[in-house]
């Protein structure tokens, strides 16, 4: 079965790269950049020395966020659900503030946190740690009580509770919250980045799309959407070894 | 209804032989009388049933209802309850139950007073504006019953309509059953793993074999039609349902034999 | 359960009341935020005016335009994917993979391709939207009890009639909530990208606003961006969950 998904992605991942060539072979150059000239223009991108230190803000910015988001999500959310009273006031309202359009708040966040690295970060790690704090309230809760029964039964001390029933029965669902904290957490900086921004990824690409770098503008995609998927790929492949050795 | 040389095959798959899963079955069921059908499991009881409710093709041999083949759907006249719960969750017992008419074209006025009379029959009267999900098991059966008698079948066709009840339940939907037999004095063809539900109830009690299903024999129990769940005292009850058990035991033997041997077929 | 319900507005508001005081006493100054009150005056006066009608229209069309698209699209993509069993595992891979990936990303592509307009917009906002959908069509039609079917054969319902009275409000409260996503995911979508750029639009007037220092107009627009999201998607959701919750015990 996973090697018949593996062909089909390949599959699926050929079907793309050769519509992108069709593409650009029916419009011209003046519209699209060719699949292979595209890798290569990413690969002189990520060489280039004036491109790092852009680079290198970017991924500071989002690192910082992730980690923020990843804590307080992590922290606050076993916290919340360790009360009954917690979860009840509080996840019905991070349900909704999931789902209100956060850009909204960008400007009130450029506003108070000024120009530099951190309004990114914050409204990166804003965006991430409400699905944390929501898994890891439904993790905190969800624990099977059978299993804490059966630890009160064995007559565990206090800490051999938490470290050897409750942190193993949290682990999956908090680490599932944490995949969707980090693409969610990617947005925020990402859209950051876009917005107003002197320095990263995102100020390269408003650069390019007013200068009408077509290749340049397909290279840094390029870039953003491979390392999304690899980090994506690399998270799932831990949360499925943790499901394994659940089920 | 007539059934001659009915059969059902499977077409093998993956180059394995095909799979007979039914037959060939000859029987009549007669106009107003309760039929029970019983079996080991597995034999094919289910696809005995869609295939009189035209449900399912048979690969040889027909069926005709009131002189008129079953071919490919299901006869008007004829109602179906099934082993499932099925009653529609988004709709309150009174619309389950008035679902039926909906279709038929019949104005307000008419849908409602065969509506509450389906309702009141079935005792749903102080249910009517609940959802199935508030019921329990037993008044859910009772909901896709009256949504079937509303629209008035004469051949009543049920699937194993109280396997997932208690048994104190099912003595009771048993006695309401035959409440309904004698009111509408509808045909009934009852499909029951439970011999003494089948020996209590019906007028004949149809046994079939393991797979390939075929009818073994056919007792008939000569009860009086105004029986219900207390003909259990009656000294013949014990000789019937000894009798069916000892033809079944056998094929219940042979069933499960070849469930152990992991026979692929 | 009630009580739950106090201590949020209690909390919502009490923090509401915090910040209108700082404001007011300078603690926090205009130039970064004004008093909530004001926000709330302001937001009215924008909505009464008018002044802001044809961006909002533009705005609100393009959300309508997204969901529709995405509802659409996303029902026609689970449905396939669920008839069709090959589609199915050839799909789950890619669908999980599909959330890692930002849409934004591909804003500037096709803001050269199709120039400053609907057309960028909308389509990102449907690439958020489209997938949520699907994977909650395909969870609605996996709800569908086989012996539904049946009954509708038994009932003699044609098979236009069956899929509508009998599938569809089966599937029903699954796809509601695809929807509900699919209305939250076009506004992110569409904001988002009138506030990156855009030429018309509630997130261009904000934008414009913080560029000139406005800070009353684009306090006012955004506090009538949150109340109108945040209305909208408490009515579906509260609506959805009634839909589901007649379903279990």
């Amino acid at each position: 079965m996973r090697r018949r998904q593996t062909f089909y992605i390949a599959g699926f991942v050929a079907v793309l790269l050769i519509l992108w060539h069709a593409l650009f072979l029916v419009f011209g150059p003046r519209v699209l950049t060719p699949p292979w000239a595209t890798v290569v223009n990413a690969w002189n991108l990520l060489r280039a020395p004036e491109d790092w230190p852009h680079m290198a803000e970017s991924i500071r910015a989002f690192v910082i966020a992730l980690l923020i988001a990843f804590g307080v999500g992590t922290a606050g959310g076993i916290l919340i659900g360790a009360s009954r009273a917690g979860t009840e006031i509080f996840e019905p309202l991070l349900v909704n503030a999931n789902s209100v359009p956060k850009v909204a708040l960008y400007p009130v966040i450029l506003l108070i946190f000024g120009l530099g690295i951190w309004s990114k970060v914050i409204f990166g790690a804003l965006h991430g740690v409400i699905p944390v704090l929501i898994s890891s309230i439904g993790a905190v809760r969800n624990v099977n009580p059978l299993y804490v029964r059966s630890g009160q039964t064995m007559h565990l001390t206090r800490s051999q509770m938490l470290r050897r029933i409750w942190v193993p029965a949290c682990v999956p669902e908090i680490l599932s919250g944490l995949r969707l904290g980090f693409s969610l957490t990617l947005l925020g900086t990402i859209f950051g980045e876009f917005f107003a921004s002197q320095k990263g990824f995102g100020f390269l690409l408003m650069n390019a799309i007013d200068l009408r770098d077509i290749p340049t503008i397909m290279a840094l995609t390029l870039i953003l959407v491979v390392f999304a998927l690899l980090a994506n790929s690399i998270l799932l492949a831990i949360d499925r070894r943790l499901h394994r050795r659940q089920t | 209804m007539h059934v001659q040389g009915l059969t059902r095959v499977y077409p093998g798959r993956d180059g394995r032989p095909p799979v007979s899963a039914l037959g060939p079955i000859d029987l009549d069921l007669y106009s107003g009388e309760f039929l029970s059908v019983v079996g080991p499991s597995g034999c094919g009881k289910s696809t005995f049933l869609e295939l009189l409710a035209g449900l399912a093709e048979p690969s040889a041999g027909s069926i005709t209802f009131e002189g008129r083949p079953v071919r490919g759907c299901v006869p008007e006249g004829v109602g179906v309850v099934f082993q499932e719960d099925s009653s529609f969750p988004w709709l309150t017992v009174w619309e389950n139950v008035a679902f039926g008419l909906e279709s038929e074209g019949a104005d307000r006025g008419e849908i409602k007073r065969r509506a509450d009379y389906a309702v009141g029959f079935m005792g749903l009267t102080d249910f009517v504006k609940s959802y199935p999900a508030q019921l329990s098991g037993g008044m859910r059966q009772r909901v896709c019953i009256a949504r079937t008698l509303v629209l008035q079948p004469r051949l009543i066709l049920l699937d194993e309509p109280f396997a997932s009840l208690d048994q104190q339940t099912r003595l009771l939907m048993g006695d309401e059953l035959l409440r309904l037999w004698r009111e509408t004095a509808a045909t009934i063809l009852l499909i029951t793993h439970a011999l003494d539900e089948a020996a209590m109830l019906a007028d004949r009690v149809a046994v079939m074999s393991a797979r390939p299903g075929r009818l073994l024999e056919v007792l008939p129990t000569r009860w009086p039609v105004s029986r219900d769940s207390r003909i259990v005292e009656d000294a013949r009850f014990g000789a019937i349902t000894a009798r069916l058990w000892t033809i079944l035991r056998d094929e219940s033997m042979k069933a499960m034999g070849r469930a152990e041997s992991k026979d692929p077929a | 359960m009630k009580r739950h319900a106090w201590t949020r507005l209690a909390i919502v508001l009490g923090v509401g009341m915090m910040l209108e005081v700082l404001c007011r006493a300078g603690a926090i100054p205009r130039l970064i935020m004004i008093p909530p009150s004001e926000m709330l005056a302001s937001a009215w006066q924008i909505l009464v005016s008018g002044q802001i009608n044809s961006d909002l229209y533009f705005s609100l069309g393009n959300i309508a335009l997204a969901v529709g698209l995405s509802v659409a699209g996303g029902f026609l993509v689970g449905l396939a994917i669920y008839s069709v069993p090959p589609l199915r595992t050839a799909a789950e891979p890619l669908l999980v993979s599909y959330s890692a990936v930002p849409p934004i990303v591909f804003y500037p592509m096709l803001i050269v391709l199709f120039g400053l307009g609907r057309i960028p917009q909308v389509v990102i906002a449907v690439m958020f939207g489209l997938i949520p959908m699907a994977l909650h069509t395909i969870s609605g039609l996996r709800r569908i009890r086989p012996v539904f079917w049946k009954v509708g054969r038994v009932h003699r319902l044609s098979a236009l009639s069956s899929v509508l009275r009998i599938q569809l409000p089966a599937a029903g409260p699954y796809l509601f909530v695809g929807v509900t996503l699919a209305v939250s995911y076009s506004i992110i979508g569409v904001i988002s990208t009138e506030f990156i750029l855009s030429a018309s639009g509630i997130g261009h007037q904000i934008s414009s606003a913080y560029d000139n220092y406005d800070n009353r107009t684009m306090y006012g627009l955004v506090a009538l961006l949150l109340g109108i999201a945040t209305v909208l998607n408490s009515i579906l959701y509260r609506y959805s969950r009634r839909m589901l919750n007649r379903w279990t015990r």
